[in-house]
């Protein structure tokens, strides 16, 4: 009824009260192919592929460096981070594409009806369980993401697309961890 | 010829342009694909929702068949896009690690920007938790540095690997992937049914 009330909108006020009920999810292999085409993108445009984990390393090495110069100096991970003093650190590739990231998943979640202030948990666990799980994940994941030089975005779609022998085992393992874990935590999410 | 950027087509400057442009469609797939919500991701690990597997393969199986194919072209010098070194055994203890996080925390970092952007307080309290874990890291990094170097192969590629050509890796990947898509629908079936069983 939505799109016929579109269609004859040019002729009509609006007929009806527009519904705004959250519009399930696309197809995932039309997704995959958006996806795999976003990446392609990146590849032949810019030489290198997609992100996420690297924008947090550069914001954390420029805060520390911020607060405890010396400090910062003295440790070889932050030092990666710093650039050569002509610019800012924070001018970098992956920060710019992660504020695209957000920007580009509130216009998709906007258009849908799908951005809502929530919490997205399972039935059988407390909102405040599920903020505490959300802080612990993201600080072990954090770590992890360090320690494997990269996350789901700059190891395991882009090593993975790039046949990358390091990327493949690291995808092999992320999938390992999660199955290992899922029955202890089957709490929290079913 | 491909890629522009490393031909220098165009500026510094103007790849951070670029970045935000890519960075919007990186965005707009991912919540597309139901990934700003935790409960899809961690469905995955149930195996009553396989959205990530397929998603994640359906897009490594383009781009990988699209470099394939521009380099085959002769369009694109692959040797130009940055593939990183192999660290095996760090990166797969960090792989386990950020496995285990995933489920815990029910996203990753890319996912969790896109949940919070799209209003959602796990996903925000999630990003803090990462930036956290990032600074612990990087402060723990003294102690660690010796096994984070450790391993390292230098930039291995599967078919250097497998001693395969590079279009046969490409078909092998290309038949797992339809393998896991197979499996993945009906592990889905089955799963479905047995969780709507247990709750009747």
């Amino acid at each position: 009824m939505t799109t016929l009330t579109g269609i004859f909108s040019k002729k009509e006020t609006i007929v009806e009260e527009k519904t705004f009920q959250p519009k399930p999810y696309s197809n995932p292999y039309l997704v995959g192919l958006g996806l795999g085409l976003v990446l392609l993108a990146a590849f032949v445009i810019m030489g290198r592929g997609l992100g996420a984990s690297g924008a947090a390393s550069t914001i954390v090495a420029v805060t520390v460096s911020k607060v405890a110069p010396e400090h910062a100096a003295k440790n070889n991970f932050y030092k990666e981070y710093f650039s050569d003093g002509t610019t800012s650190p924070l001018k970098d590739w992956l920060v710019f594409e992660v504020i695209g990231v957000a920007v580009g998943g509130f216009l998709s979640g906007t258009l849908a009806h799908r951005t809502k202030r929530t919490i997205e948990k399972g039935p059988n666990i407390s909102s405040k369980m599920r903020l505490i799980y959300a802080f612990v994940g993201g600080a072990i994941m954090g770590f992890g993401a360090k320690l494997a030089r990269g996350c789901t975005s700059g190891q395991a779609l882009t090593g993975g697309a790039l046949l990358s022998l390091g990327s493949w085992a690291f995808m092999f393992a992320v999938f390992a961890g999660g199955y290992l874990t899922a029955y202890f935590l089957r709490r929290q999410w079913l | 010829m491909m890629p522009y950027y490393k031909f220098d087509y165009f500026s510094f400057d103007f790849s951070l342009v670029v970045a935000f442009i890519i960075g919007i469609a990186f965005g707009f797939a991912l919540e597309r694909g139901g990934f700003g919500n935790a409960r899809i991701l961690a469905a995955q690990f149930y195996f009553y929702n396989m959205r990530v597997l397929k998603v994640m393969f359906t897009a490594i199986v383009t781009a990988m068949i699209g470099l394939f194919y521009f380099s085959w072209f002769g369009w694109l010098d692959l040797s130009l896009v940055y593939v990183s070194d192999t660290y095996l055994i760090p990166q797969i203890l960090g792989g386990l690690i950020l496995g285990i996080g995933f489920v815990i925390g029910g996203y990753c970092p890319g996912t969790s920007i896109v949940s919070a952007s799209t209003g959602r307080y796990d996903g925000m309290v999630y990003l803090a938790g990462m930036f956290f874990g990032v600074f612990v890291f990087g402060e723990m990094f003294p102690l660690i540095e010796n096994f984070y170097n450790s391993s390292h192969l230098g930039k291995v590629t599967l078919p250097k690997f497998l001693g395969l050509s590079h279009g046969m890796v490409v078909f092998l990947v290309v038949l797992m992937a339809l393998g896991a898509f197979a499996l993945a629908e009906w592990g889905e079936k089955v799963m479905t049914k047995k969780l709507q069983g247990d709750k009747q």
